[in-house]
This record gives structure tokens, sequence and C-alpha cells, in this order.
């Protein structure tokens, strides 16, 4: 059984967060969002006119997510710069997570660019950069329905952890490691990945304990947000 | 019941602005059975039933009849393209350019040239959200001289004013002539351009302190202390300056 965790947190406590909007002043909307060790930096770009012609959509504006990890950014080692297999899977999936939320019909023929940086990484990196990029998309001034709020939860030993970290990550007792990224006003998952194996009980629970830690999520996300704004109206 | 935000809070996308049917959404905000729902960072405004989220950041989407400043960036066989600083260039057809007849095959950049500056007014919104423009009207025309201020286009109707009170204010005050675009854009030009930097600083004011009540008042008193001690030239006295700076070179001459 998985009494303590490497690092002395409880089952359910997520990393000390830390949130900024607008950190790129020359990007049409920014943002960066820290958890534990893993850094992530947004920059939205756009909505600009899509070329090649044939990848536009005359009904909405086009949402395009670039995920790449930085090569200082892994434990120790370099990490080959430029798309890999793993980076251009993750971009796909930030994007659909992201979509659902997003209301581009006032943008036809139009993309939305989308780069998610890693500064440095201790797991969950796809969960930080679809958080910090929801930031970055309202900082832009789009019409969301909603923001989205990401954490992977992890499953060791039968038992469940949520914002699973680098060392946990690698365990080999570990079971089972799940991204998700979740809606909070909606309650809707739009991103929901799984490594490892699980049972039904165990996802149920999984899930509602990942709904608790994206509404803390969400309440940083809220903060950081309004503090830019209410700091410019001063 | 009611609402739970207060008038003027920062609210964010997803963020539950009342709850009950007594109020109506509006611009930035959407209903889901009994909760309206702000669908955008900015400013909530109560008018009302109404309840409105004016964005704080974000292009500028355009809207038939709105006058715009924009550039020219490119010449086509049948028009120009102006970048009016929204998500996609506008087309100022050849027929709604000038009134004048163009031969088949004409030079047209003696019209607008790449990298020209007009104001000009949006007389379509294409259904793929492009804009259609036209130079043929009053105050619509190719600008030669002057400075181009760029503001948050939600905050323009703040610069402009209740009727025009501030734009009128601005001008008198410094002896300019102002064009303000719907997109963000503003040309001043004057016959000093001491006033043109003032202005500039005055709306930049604006922007800064678009969210105040009585913002009419405070822009003149700051306008007042700019001006102290300051000469507003006249176009006469400015030709007489500068005919003497004239004089005073052609003697070292």
């Amino acid at each position: 059984m998985y009494k303590k965790r490497f690092d002395g947190r409880k089952f359910d406590e997520l990393r000390p967060m830390e949130a900024k909007v607008g950190i790129i002043k020359r990007a049409d909307g920014s943002a960066m969002f820290k958890q534990g060790k893993t850094i992530a930096v947004a920059a939205v770009y756009g909505p600009r006119e899509l070329h090649p012609k044939f990848l536009q959509n005359p009904e909405e504006g086009v949402l395009r997510c670039n995920y790449n990890m930085m090569a200082f950014s892994g434990s120790g080692e370099r990490v080959r710069p430029g798309p890999s297999r793993r980076s251009k899977e993750i971009s796909y999936v930030t994007d659909k997570a992201l979509m659902p939320t997003l209301n581009l019909k006032e943008f036809p023929g139009t993309v939305v660019d989308v780069f998610i940086e890693l500064i440095q990484t201790d797991a969950g990196t796809r969960c930080a950069g679809i958080t910090a990029a929801a930031m970055a998309l309202a900082d832009a001034g789009f019409f969301m329905r909603d923001l989205v709020s990401s954490v992977s939860i992890g499953i060791i030993e039968d038992q469940i952890i949520v914002d699973v970290d680098k060392e946990e990550e690698d365990y080999e007792k570990g079971m089972c490691d799940m991204p998700m990224a979740f809606m909070p006003k909606s309650g809707n998952i739009t991103l929901l990945q799984c490594d490892g194996y699980v049972t039904k009980e165990q996802l149920k629970k999984a899930l509602e304990s990942g709904k608790n830690a994206c509404n803390k999520i969400y309440e940083v996300q809220k903060m950081a947000l309004k503090n830019k704004y209410q700091g410019e109206l001063k | 019941m009611g609402l739970i935000v207060k008038d003027r809070d920062i609210v964010v996308p997803g963020e539950v602005l009342a709850t009950g049917m007594d109020f109506l959404p509006a611009g930035g905000s959407y209903r889901d059975r009994e909760e309206i729902i702000s669908s955008q960072v900015g400013m909530v405004l109560v008018e009302n039933r109404l309840i409105k989220v004016i964005p704080l950041s974000g292009r500028y989407i355009p809207k038939r009849g709105d006058n715009v400043i924009g550039k020219v960036i490119d010449i086509t066989f049948n028009g120009w393209l102006i970048d009016i600083g929204c998500a996609k260039d506008a087309m100022l057809g050849l027929k709604d350019a000038t009134s004048e007849f163009i031969e088949r095959g004409a030079d047209l950049t003696q019209y607008f040239n790449i990298g020209d500056l007009l104001v000009s007014k949006i007389i379509n919104v294409t259904r793929v959200k492009s804009a259609d423009l036209t130079t043929k009207g009053p105050g619509l025309m190719k600008l030669t001289r002057g400075t181009i201020i760029d503001v948050q286009s939600s905050k323009v109707p703040r610069v402009i004013g209740k009727q025009g009170s501030m734009v009128m204010m601005l001008k008198e005050m410094t002896n300019t002539r102002i064009t303000v675009g719907q997109n963000g854009k503003v040309h001043v030009s004057g016959f000093d351009p001491e006033m043109e930097i003032l202005v500039k600083d005055a709306i930049k004011f604006i922007e800064k302190n678009a969210h105040k009540h009585g913002l009419t008042d405070e822009v003149k008193k700051f306008l007042e202390e700019r001006l102290k001690g300051k000469k507003i030239l006249e176009k006469k006295e400015l030709s007489k300056e500068t005919l003497e700076k004239k004089e005073n070179v052609q003697e070292k001459i």
C-alpha cells in the first residue's frame, strides 16, 4: 500500500501553483502556469488569415496548438528540438481539449495559433500547457463558454493521487497515469487519457478527485486573469 | 436570485453573472437555463435589465457603417487590400474608391499606393466576415500628414465621448484635426507637432482611465495642466514663424 507520497503531500493535494497573465507583450494573449517544478508558457497569436488556403474552414476559425518541450527542460537529458511523435500527439489533444469552450464563429477562414512552451518539466506538462493556454486565450479576448483547467491523476497501488510528479510517474509500483481537462462551469471533461490499468470503480473515484483538483486550479486561473485587468485599471 | 456580480466588476469566461429570469444577457454573455454566464474577459455593465460584458482585449470586429482608418497593403486588378486591424484584410473596390472614371489598365497607384493611410467607411461585411470599404463620402480621404495613435478598439466610445464631446474638447483645446476610426486608430494633425504629441498623451490617458466616471472633466484638467504657459499656434502665426526660420537659414547660407 502506498501510504505516503514522495514529497510529503496529501493524496488530494496539488503542488504549489502560480499563474501569471500577459507575460508576452507582443502576443495577442499570453500566460504562464507553474505547478511545482513544471513551468508552461502559452502565447496566442491571431485570428489571422490561414495559409495554405485548403486548411481554411469557411464556417469558423481554426485553432492550431503547438506543444514544445525546450531542449534544456528535461531531467538532465537534452530534449531533441523539433516536433516528435509525442509532441505532435500532445499538440493534437490540447487542440481538442480547448476547442469545446472556444467560439471562433466570428472569424471564418482564419487561424488562432497557440504556442505552448515548457521551460521546465516535472511531469504533468500537457496539463500545465492546457491550463496556461486556456488563460492565454481568455487574455486574447476570445469568446469562450468556459475556462479549461487540467490536472493529472495517478493510481499507485490502489491509491488515487492527484497531480502526479516525475518521481511518482516513474515509480515502478504505479498503476496508472491519467491526464484530464475539465470545464469547471459546465462540468464537462474535454480530455481524458490513460496510461496503465484502471478499474471502473477506480476511474469513477479518480474523476471525482480530478474534478475537485481542477476546481482549485480554476480559482488560480481566475485570480491571475482578474489580477492582470484590475491592475491595468488602477 | 438576481445579480451576483457588481456593476463594473472584472469577470472571466464561465463566471456566473446573475441567476433567475430577471436579467437579459447582452454582448459578451450568454444564458444557460437559469444562469447568465460571461463568455469573455471584461468589465460588467448593468443597464437596467441588460447585462453586458465590455471586452478589455481582442481584435476589432468589423461592423457595417463604421468609419475606420487603414493602411494599403496590396493592389489587385480590381481594387486595394486594406489592413484595418481585424482578422482579415478589407477590400476597397475600384468603384467605391473614387467617382472618377478609371480606364482599363490604368495605374492604380495614382489613387492609392501601397503604404498609404486612408479614412474609409465599411459598406458591407461579407459572409466570411471580411469588410468592403468605400472612400466616397464626406470626411473619407487619404491621409497625408499627422500622427496615428493606436487605441484598444473597445475603448473607442470613450475617446469619442457622449455625442462627440471628448473629441470636440480635444480639438478645441489643442487646435488640431482629429479623426477617430472605430477600429481603434486615431488620426491627429495640427499646425504644431507639439500639440499632436499632447493629443497622443491625452488619448493614452483616456485609454488608461476608460472605466472612470466623469472622464471628460479629468481629461480637461489633464490638458489644462499640460497647456500651462504654452501658446496655441494658429495657422497664420505658424506660417510667420516658419518664414522667419527659413529666412534665418537662408541668411546663414
